[in-house]
């Protein structure tokens, strides 16, 4: 790639405008995309870590497996690709400046011979007269041309869609746009969560590494539901959030209602339904072997209690229907997590309509206590995330301009046509930048309309 | 009349279009069998259009109404019906038939698997899809994939055809001779990608602007949207391959075809064997 003559900028300038580091780039970029595919990324769940050994859970570490997209070589290799695409543009768009707001006027021989399409035939009559008629033609089926009389002879020129051949700079622009907004949103933005029970007012929120926020204003959820179809899938997950300022509902965003894909702005700061659960009270009754009815406790969501023999319990998950997970039997149940004195934790599930279950439960461990489901009292909060991101409007931008870029780059040529009218002979040639045979045909019919308006010796 | 039955019939189009185009390859002399191709693939592509349509009209009779694409039968049999149309629209456009012979057999397939392999009954939509982005994404999506389908069986036809050139010109009379040459597979493999890399670009961006819409981040590197991307990176390889010195032809041929291998990872190995957001078979 460097040769001895080159002096160090300019060997390094070569480096970074050549196509092959694009195609490296490209391809090395797709390549290693894939790791953060197979290995989880964010916290990896506890299951995953024990299916690999630890020589290879600190090595992932070191690496950067886990948060790959984040990880400066990731970063490095997105940055070359930026810094590739820079100067390949800088290199090729002067010229190609100068051929859109600089056309050549003039067919001279040499351009003659590099053009796609040319054809040659000789008229007689006036060179002007001659000039006229084809300038008419032209003007009717391509573009106005421009008129040069050099070396005795009149030279016309007209083209298409010059612009077209910026199109491609403008998709390489467009990644940089997209990058610039991403940037925007991660200094300026944040994303978050927030768990708000029926009833209650909250204006913070927890963004996604743990800081609280004040949102400025206050949230209250009025309301959380659940529809579901009529073979029990869901149908609907809603909301009915009122927003506060200073205590006091704010007129168009009372009772607004947030269901997925439906998200709730205000001051620039937007909540998507997200997640949901029980808060409230979860009842059971405790007791030994014996089965008798013992003595009544609760416990909610979000805490855990100490049972008689000094263990602690606390709530996992819950279900209306337990024949779902479990088709013979019926009926509320929970899943509870028991953490004993001696540090040793267990899952249990206790059912509301299947005593004898929890009966046979206790027996088989050791503790001996009969845990007895007795329902629970419906508290229903609503998770909503949480996100500000002043530069999704940049990406979005970049979004546009690559469309159109693409669609004009891959669609639209820059077509050019000289004309060259010298003592009764017609000399027509013209390029475009795409879809040459198409060009080639329209040029094929332009020659046969100009045939039919110059005075010809067939046409006579 | 039922939509499946429809799409039964329409199966059985597309298996004797494939046939036909096999024996058009073989039997050069007569153009009948490339017209027979042809006719049989259209004749397929109107059916399925009309089943697609009842489809849609009999989940609105189960009171579940949503568009057919929804789950990962719907969009097999939706990604049968963009390739046919892709190469539709190349045969019309540029009458290279035998091509048909290594486009239909994708499109077989997926017809085949989706009625022979998986549940066919409409069920209703989960709150995740419900919204208009799900058209507009499914739809530019399929179709860019349906354009790599058919960029990849001509890729393939290139290749073969390449070394046939490339081998002593002793073989005249093998069918590989009435491939059309490199060169016009060359740049019909260009002008498929030319179709399908616009649309990709329009299915990850109108996915992105779904995804902010629906949860808040445009992008948050979920395996389909990685996936997704790691297709976009192979195809804008494909793309400067054509203006960089040692990887026109060959190089090309098979960026095209390990870009469709990548994308029929994007859209079924994710659902199958990794976990994440997209995980409604879709």
């Amino acid at each position: 790639m460097t040769t001895n003559e080159k002096s160090w900028p300019q060997s390094i300038r070569d480096f970074f405008c050549s196509l092959k580091l694009t195609m490296f780039l490209l391809i090395t970029l797709a390549v290693i995309s894939i790791i953060g595919t197979i290995i989880p990324q964010g916290s990896p769940p506890p299951e995953y870590l024990q299916t690999i050994s630890q020589n290879k859970l600190k090595l992932y570490q070191t690496l950067g497996f886990f948060d790959m997209y984040h990880s400066w070589w990731f970063i490095l290799l997105l940055s070359l690709l930026c810094i590739n695409l820079i100067a390949c543009s800088i290199k090729r768009l002067p010229h190609i400046w100068q051929t859109i707001t600089q056309p050549v006027l003039v067919m001279s021989d040499g351009l003659e011979k590099t053009l796609s399409s040319r054809t040659m035939f000789i008229t007689n009559g006036d060179s002007s007269t001659l000039r006229d008629r084809i300038a008419a033609v032209l003007k009717a089926e391509f573009a106005d041309p421009v008129i040069t009389i050099d070396g005795g002879a009149f030279h016309l020129f007209a083209q298409k869609a010059p612009w077209s051949r910026l199109a491609v700079y403008a998709v390489h622009l467009s990644v940089l746009v997209i990058f610039i907004g991403a940037i925007i949103g991660s200094l300026f933005g944040y994303k978050g969560y927030v768990n708000i029970i029926e009833g209650q007012t909250i204006s913070n929120v927890m963004s996604r590494t743990d800081k609280e926020i004040d949102l400025g204003f206050a949230l209250r959820c009025e309301q959380f539901s659940v529809a579901k179809y009529p073979n029990g899938a869901p149908k609907e997950f809603k909301s009915i959030i009122t927003v506060l300022e200073n205590g006091r509902p704010v007129p168009d965003y009372t009772n607004v209602r947030v269901i997925v894909n439906d998200p709730l702005t205000y001051k620039g700061i937007t909540f998507y339904q997200s997640s949901y659960g029980n808060a409230g009270d979860y009842f059971f009754t405790v007791s030994d072997v014996s089965g008798k009815e013992g003595a009544t406790f609760k416990v909610d969501r979000n805490s855990s209690v100490t049972l008689p023999d000094g263990s602690s319990m606390h709530i996992i998950e819950e279900t209306d229907d337990v024949s779902t997970f479990a088709p013979a039997l019926s009926g509320p149940a929970v899943q509870v997590e028991i953490h004993d004195q001696r540090g040793g934790a267990e899952k249990v599930i206790v059912y509301a309509n299947h005593p004898e279950l929890n009966i046979q439960h206790a027996k088989e461990h050791s503790g001996g206590l009969v845990l007895q489901y007795k329902g629970s009292q419906k508290r229903m909060y609503t998770g909503l995330q949480v996100a500000k991101d002043p530069g999704v409007w940049v990406v979005w931008l970049g979004c546009l301009l690559m469309v159109v870029g693409i669609y004009v780059a891959f669609f639209m040529s820059h077509r050019r046509i000289w004309v060259r009218v010298e003592n009764g002979t017609i000399t027509i040639g013209g390029n475009a930048s795409k879809n040459q045979a198409g060009f080639q045909l329209f040029m094929e019919q332009l020659v046969t309309k100009f045939k039919k308006q110059l005075p010809l010796e067939d046409n006579k | 009349m039922t939509s499946s039955l429809l799409f039964n019939i329409t199966t059985l189009l597309y298996l004797a279009s494939m046939l036909a185009f096999f024996a058009a390859l073989v039997n050069r002399t007569k153009s009948f069998f490339g017209s027979a191709g042809s006719f049989t693939a259209f004749g397929g592509l109107l059916l399925q259009t009309i089943a697609i349509g009842l489809r849609w009209k009999e989940s609105y009779t189960l009171g579940v109404g949503h568009a057919p694409l929804s789950n990962l039968y719907e969009s097999v049999v939706f990604f049968s019906w963009t390739i046919v149309l892709i190469y539709g629209l190349l045969d019309l456009k540029y009458r290279y038939r035998v091509i048909g012979a290594f486009v239909m057999p994708f499109a077989l397939m997926g017809m085949a698997w989706a009625h022979l392999g998986m549940k066919s009954g409409i069920e209703p939509l989960v709150p995740a899809l419900q919204s208009n982005w799900l058209l507009y994404h499914v739809i530019t999506c399929f179709l860019g994939y349906a354009a790599f389908a058919v960029a990849c069986g001509i890729s393939i036809m290139y290749l073969i055809r390449e070394n046939h050139e490339r081998a002593a010109q002793s073989k005249k009379e093998s069918i590989v001779s009435t491939f059309p040459t490199s060169r016009v597979l060359d740049d019909l493999n260009y002008k498929a990608i030319m179709i399908g890399f616009p649309l990709l670009t329009l299915g990850i961006i109108t996915g992105a602007a779904w995804a902010n819409y629906a949860w808040g981040t445009y992008w948050s590197w979920d395996p389909k949207e990685t996936w997704s991307l790691i297709v976009w990176f192979i195809y804008a390889a494909f793309l400067h391959a054509r203006i960089t010195k040692g990887w026109v032809g060959r190089r090309a041929a098979w960026l095209s075809i390990i870009g469709f291998a990548a994308t029929i990872f994007c859209y079924l190995g994710v659902n199958l064997l990794l976990s994440g957001l997209h995980s409604y078979g879709g």
